[in-house]
């Protein structure tokens, strides 16, 4: 479904040059769920931002059902089939459109039609009350306006779901809610994500394969099932398993900058 | 555990006016440490930090806060005046926040407020002052002391600049520190080792530390005690090994609901909210009116 060979990206020139992502490659399968791992600065997010085509500078090539996608030049279609959600809701919706607003917009850009059924529809699949229709951002919670931002990534129909960090703005029992409609939704549409995070179980939750990333490059590629069973091969990717198990004073001696 | 009472908070009582009418954002807190790392864990909502923040009468003067008591090494700090509180602020009880980006002065140098935070307690020449200021540096381990002195906080990385607020908060030498989500803008291996640094120093310093968190997994591995906060109310009050046998609902709905790389991918349990939570006899009744309060 979704190929990435050799992503290459460099932000500024000279003393600040920073070269953020090196040679990054990877393939998605349909209807997998694909998860990239790292902390802040390690790129994962850039990775993301390439594929939508936030960012237009980088060398490589990106593939979307064995199709090229151009850096800056892409049809209008493909913005239909690949979606994102981002991290943090409380940004990421206007705040002085109403919900219907913010969901009818995409519609009528791709101008499907039949707004009024497809915004009912959608509310309905990630489980908000109609009355929150004609409300405004603000008078949503956390969970909530991820769940509008879902909708509106869902509204389009696409194949492929870009998850930028979905719940670490959220407290954790609603990110279980969101995390439990995440998965419905892929089930029930035969979703591809690809799912960014910091938070190892999360990802190890959500994702047969994991890929750990590091200052710009790939680590380690693992399966859920080497994650649980605690053997991954890369000493940065134990290092990071280790601290995400909870405080040990003695273990925090032996951590390193990878 | 240490039986020598540091503070003890009786009754605590924190509302909000508002035009929708009184929101509650406290009610009937009560607590009491010693020498002891203690954690207040709750969801966003809860009064952790409005807790932590009355505490040093740091609210907005809008915030009306009832208490019967809030008792320091056997002083009142609700009796006291708002000059005798600064005497409190930093040199008996300090506060780390939650994001060095927004709490250090980005006019001035890192050292330079560190150094400050010394001065302005005790009176000692200047190269004194900025001997312990770099002594305290490399006690947070930073490597280079000398250099991280000249920076100005947005040289600085967010673990860093953590390391440096907790630098200003102990250079005063506090017998209790209230840390508000230290560690949560950081990556997973910092947060630790900036939490190493913590409980080092307060071990070292015989000191008493409240860390407020919203990660219940994190607070009771490095507590000793644990209290779960929800809707401005105590749950209860648990020892931080005894955490995972917990049989409050709100503890047990909040263990369940966390993802976990052990588990598989079957649908996670979702927290079911109790309005009887919120009963004030009802977490009395739940942990049999005895809690291991200290």
């Amino acid at each position: 479904m979704l190929l990435v060979d050799k992503l290459n990206i460099i932000f500024g020139h000279g003393k600040a040059k920073n070269h953020a992502l090196k040679d990054v490659s990877f393939s998605v399968k349909k209807g997998e769920s694909f998860g990239l791992v790292g902390e802040s600065g390690s790129g994962k997010s850039t990775v993301l931002n390439c594929i939508a085509g936030l960012l237009q500078n980088w060398t490589g090539l990106i593939e979307v059902d064995g199709k090229t996608v151009h850096r800056r030049k892409r049809p209008i279609e493909f913005y239909r089939r690949v979606q994102m959600v981002f991290q943090d809701p409380y940004g990421s919706l206007h705040p002085r459109h109403t919900i219907d607003k913010t969901l009818k917009e995409p519609v009528a850009i791709h101008r499907l039609g039949n707004g009024n059924d497809r915004v009912a529809q959608v509310l309905k699949e990630v489980g908000l009350d109609p009355k929150f229709r004609f409300r405004f951002p603000h008078q949503l919670s956390g969970g909530q306006r991820q769940r509008v931002a879902i909708a509106r990534a869902l509204i389009l129909e696409p194949e492929v779901l870009l998850l930028d960090e979905p719940t670490s703005a959220l407290d954790v029992s609603i990110q279980a809610e969101v995390l439990n409609l995440l998965q419905d939704i892929r089930e029930q549409r035969n979703l591809t994500y690809i799912l960014v995070s910091h938070n190892l179980a999360v990802v190890s939750h959500m994702c047969e394969n994991v890929t750990v990333m590091n200052r710009g490059q790939i680590v380690e590629k693992i399966t859920k099932q080497q994650l649980q069973q605690d053997t991954p091969q890369n000493q940065y990717t134990r290092q990071l398993l280790l601290a995400s198990r909870g405080y040990d004073r003695q273990a925090i001696d032996q951590f390193k900058e990878y | 555990m240490n039986t020598e009472n540091l503070l003890t908070v009786t009754n605590l009582n924190i509302t909000f006016p508002s035009p929708k009418g009184d929101v509650s954002a406290a009610c009937g807190v009560s607590f009491s440490l010693g020498k002891e790392k203690i954690g207040i864990v709750g969801e966003s909502g809860s009064g952790k930090s409005v807790t932590g923040r009355a505490i040093l009468r740091l609210l907005p003067p809008y915030a009306q806060v009832v208490c019967d008591e809030i008792r320091f090494k056997g002083e009142d700090l609700l009796t006291l005046s708002e000059k005798e509180m600064r005497r409190i602020r930093g040199k008996e009880i300090s506060m780390v926040m939650q994001d060095p980006k927004y709490s250090l002065n980005p006019v001035r140098t890192v050292g330079h407020q560190i150094m400050e935070a010394y001065t302005i307690h005790r009176r000692v020449s200047q190269k004194e002052a900025k001997e312990k200021t770099l002594e305290m540096l490399a006690a947070v381990q930073i490597r280079n002391p000398k250099q991280v002195y000249n920076l100005y906080p947005h040289e600085v990385s967010g673990g860093m600049g953590q390391r440096i607020m907790i630098a200003m908060m102990l250079i005063p030498e506090p017998s209790l520190l209230i840390a508000d989500e230290p560690t949560s803008a950081l990556d997973v291996t910092v947060q630790l080792q900036v939490l190493a640094i913590l409980d080092d120093l307060v071990t070292t310093r015989g000191m008493g530390l409240i860390l407020i968190s919203h990660d219940l997994e994190l607070v009771a591995s490095f507590c000793d005690r644990v209290i779960i906060m929800y809707g401005g109310r105590i749950m209860e009050t648990i020892n931080a090994a005894d955490l995972h046998d917990s049989t409050h609902p709100y503890t047990r709905g909040l263990l369940n609901c966390l993802p976990k790389i052990e588990g598989g991918s079957t649908r996670l349990p979702v927290l079911k909210r109790d309005a009887s939570w919120l009963d004030a006899h009802y977490n009395q009744h739940i942990t049999g009116g005895s809690d291991a309060s200290g």
